[in-house]
């Protein structure tokens, strides 16, 4: 199968953690093992959104106990004899083969996935997506020309992966602090994103647009707009070097 | 009520203290230098069929001569047909 898969360099590899808990979005075509009424078949699609229960395949790298996952939305594009191409939304860990299974089996007439294509990764979707041959092809063109904009042709900054996380900006005296793993605390804090509630994983970012590090917030956005004391984000990762920014904590 | 896809959520920026920042220090992420660029860098690859997501991760390393990257969830392989 193809697809989107972000591949994280050097020390933007501490991003993955924040793309692997983020949402994923599938194209595919399942195969149903009898003929359907167009009727059931969307009646028992409609059963599979929101939250379900899901037990991971027998291959699968986790525990194989039922844990329930989010289908966000579940999209029937086409309807072609036996052939279902459908389009689905879930959250991170699903599994689209083992879906495909559970809902042959809610039909009763079993079904298989014949086809699939991941067209999201949290906030990567085809758009800009390249191949390996296009990576191959740029960096050396890159090496002939010495030109930087061919650079930034195939290589997104690490902050795209966060683009859908809760973001929280913070001055430039309080940086290197969190950078040294200090938790954030309010007076440092200078911009908010709405709907951060205590526990949500968030972002914390320069005023220049950089990630410092990803945390786990400890208030919402209306008490963290309030606070003028306190540690306000636990810092989980820290993703900028120390000493990028000057250290003007004691 | 149905939970909304993360991408589907709409977020508001808020102030709560606005202040400067100084350019003699960081960078804006879209104009990081080399080797920065890579360094701090993503490639949204489309995976191609066959070679797992692993071994993939292990080409785009040797091609841009790097000793790191990791990639941001297994694609599941497609099993044979019955």
């Amino acid at each position: 199968m193809t697809g989107v898969l972000p591949i994280a360099l050097e020390e933007a590899t501490k991003v993955i953690q924040a793309l692997l808990i983020a949402g994923k979005e599938y194209v595919g075509v399942m195969k149903l093992h009898k003929d359907m009424s167009e009727r059931r078949i969307r009646e028992v699609f409609d059963e599979f959104k929101g939250k379900i229960y899901q037990r991971p395949p027998a291959r699968a790298s986790v525990k194989k106990v039922l844990r329930t996952r989010t289908i966000y939305y579940l999209d029937i594009l086409e309807i072609e004899g036996r052939n279902i191409l459908f389009k689905v939304g879930c959250e991170a860990g699903t599994y689209i083969r083992k879906l495909v299974f559970d809902i042959g089996r809610a039909l009763g007439c079993g079904a298989h996935m014949h086809e699939l294509r991941r067209i999201r990764a949290g906030p990567f979707t085809e758009n800009n997506i390249v191949t390996l041959h296009d990576t191959l092809y740029l960096y050396n063109k890159w090496l002939e020309t010495n030109d930087i904009k061919i650079l930034r042709k195939f290589i997104l900054p690490m902050e795209r992966a966060l683009d859908f996380m809760p973001k929280i900006f913070i001055r430039d005296s309080a940086v290197d602090a969190v950078c040294h793993g200090a938790h954030l605390t309010a007076p440092g804090i200078t911009h908010v994103e709405s709907g951060i509630k205590p526990s949500d994983k968030v972002a914390i970012f320069t005023l220049k647009g950089e990630a410092v590090a990803l945390g786990t917030a400890i208030a919402s956005t209306e008490e963290i707009l309030k606070a003028t004391h306190g540690i306000m984000v636990r810092t989980d990762r820290v993703l900028m070097p120390r000493g990028t920014y000057p250290k003007l904590w004691k | 009520m149905q939970e909304k896809a993360p991408w589907d959520v709409k977020r508001e920026l808020l102030t709560k203290s606005d202040d400067e920042t100084d350019p003699r220090y960081g960078c804006k992420p879209e104009e990081r230098p080399y080797p920065d660029i890579i360094k701090f860098g993503i490639i949204n690859l489309d995976k191609p069929p066959g070679p797992s997501s692993h071994e993939v991760t292990a080409w785009v390393k040797r091609i841009l001569n790097i000793e790191h990257a990791g990639h941001g969830g297994t694609l599941e392989p497609l099993q044979p047909l019955a």
